[in-house]
């Protein structure tokens, strides 16, 4: 079980309050979790990375158990705290505004 | 009793206000998708209570929803209103992919940009939708950078039209200061087959055969931005409207000019006539007298407000050149406000109503052509789109 943590205006448009929760086959990586997260949340897809190219948008990051992982391979292991369900993995609106 | 639904956009939600045929008292309903621009929303003539709205953010981009029910509830169109098991949304309803398909989107390659150079299209988000007349789940979408999509499905899968793109003139658009957008999508009531569109800074394009192909429809404009001021195409089109009862007459408001045709965009000529400044955004036509046109005149394209510090919509009855300013009801000091090219609309009352949206979150109606004025809401977000729905 990982837990995800959205942020205000994709919790909204997936119609959720809280800590989203996948299940995750295999190793738990970027890319499978958000695959797990958009096969559970459809009207996510697009939201977090982009169409077809599954590229991380712009102003999205992706932080874990204190380190910004926004910028390792999208496959390489998340924290074993991820995959253990002991810390969330979030998604992050950049900070933008004044 | 027949009554209104204004269908208002804004920089962080969508909100609509609803009243009956005198237009007096009015409901508010929202803020709907809070905290999402919402570009623009519009209903289908078809079935009043289909309602389309485009809600985009810089961090997760597009999102289409529609309403089934006046815009009491609204779905991300895919699953209807069916949910998951877990009870979500099924929705998919955000993909728009350009067509670089080797038989028709191939040649589709890149634009200009502002410096001059080339770049290749990316979509960025939907600013218009508009749905079908005889058909709820047909919508089409203008989205920057510019091009035009539609769907057949209610919203749940868009498709380029990419015969716009590919009809050779491309490589020449460039952004206008909002962004390389296609703004305007006109359907000629007469003709299934005519749809007319607007691109900031391309200019104005007609199709007579349902989108296969596309001509620029731009002769007449002067430009003095672009090196060839008559170029074909390079014009900064704001706003197009038209009155279906006569739908070979369109009226412009240009970056800076208001502008006529009368044979369906081939010929265009200058009616700004006694305007005290003729740039502005937006442009709309009286629902039942087709020489009575509106604008809002804006200071200048570097002064993004309204002319003296007074907000004024100046009609014309005679289609154009000659003007009179219409204030009653409307701040007339110390007001350096917007309204941009989506915020205004008309209703179809048997006494016409106008609305319009102001950068400053206000919404004004006038029950009586614009004769007299009053704020419906007045501490909106930022309006960016005003759309009525006449209801029977």
């Amino acid at each position: 079980m990982i837990r995800v943590m959205l942020p205000t205006h994709l919790r909204t448009l997936a119609h959720v309050d809280d800590e989203v929760t996948v299940e995750v086959q295999g190793a738990v990586t970027q890319r499978s979790v958000l695959d797990a997260l958009e096969a559970r949340y459809p009207v996510l897809r697009g939201a977090i990375r982009e169409h077809d190219t599954l590229k991380r948008r712009p102003f999205i990051r992706f932080f874990a158990c204190e380190e910004d992982l926004s910028h390792e391979s999208p496959d390489a292991p998340l924290p074993e705290a991820v995959a253990a369900g002991k810390e969330p993995f979030l998604v992050i609106g950049a900070i933008a505004g004044g | 009793m027949s009554g209104v639904r204004v269908l208002v956009g804004t920089h962080k939600g969508a909100f609509v206000l609803s009243s009956d045929g005198k237009r007096e008292k009015w409901d508010v309903s929202g803020p709907h998708f809070s905290g999402w621009e919402v570009f623009h929303m519009k209903g289908s003539p078809a079935d009043p209570n289909r309602i389309y709205v485009s809600q985009s953010s810089s961090w997760s981009g597009q999102v289409i929803q529609r309403s089934s029910d006046g815009g009491k509830t609204w779905e991300a169109p895919g699953g209807g209103v069916t949910m998951s098991p877990q009870g979500f949304p099924m929705g998919e309803s955000n993909k728009f992919v350009y067509d670089t398909s080797e038989e028709t989107g191939k040649p589709l390659t890149t634009h200009q940009f502002y410096d001059g150079t080339q770049k290749p299209w990316v979509f960025k988000r939907v600013w218009h939708l508009e749905p079908s007349l005889t058909d709820p789940d047909t919508v089409y979408a203008g989205v920057e950078d510019a091009a035009i999509f539609r769907t057949t499905d209610g919203g749940h899968s868009w498709q380029e039209l990419p015969g716009l793109r590919g009809h050779g003139t491309g490589p020449q658009w460039q952004p206008g200061a909002g962004g390389m957008c296609l703004h305007t999508i006109i359907l000629d009531p007469s003709d299934p087959g005519r749809i007319y569109i607007a691109i900031s800074a391309a200019g104005a394009f007609r199709t007579d055969d349902g989108g296969k192909t596309w001509k620029p429809i731009n002769r007449g404009l002067k430009s003095q931005y672009i090196p060839d001021p008559n170029a074909e195409v390079g014009h900064c089109v704001h706003h197009i409207a038209m009155n279906p009862k006569r739908p070979g007459v369109l009226f412009m408001q240009k970056h800076w000019d208001v502008m006529r045709t009368d044979d369906a965009g081939d010929n265009w000529h200058e009616v700004s006539g006694n305007l005290p400044t003729d740039f502005g955004f937006t442009i709309d036509v009286h629902a039942h007298e087709p020489e009575t046109i509106y604008v809002v005149p804006i200071k200048s394209d570097a002064e993004h407000f309204v002319h003296e510090g007074k907000l004024r919509v100046y009609r014309s009855r005679t289609g154009g050149n000659e003007w009179e300013a219409l204030t009653n009801g409307l701040p007339q000091s110390n007001c350096y406000l917007n309204v941009l090219r989506d915020a205004m609309a008309v209703d179809s009352l048997d006494k016409c109503g106008v609305y319009f949206g102001t950068s400053g979150g206000q919404v004004y109606a006038s029950a009586d052509a614009g004769d007299t004025w009053a704020p419906i809401v007045r501490d909106l977000p930022p309006v960016l789109s005003v759309e009525v729905q006449t209801l029977p």
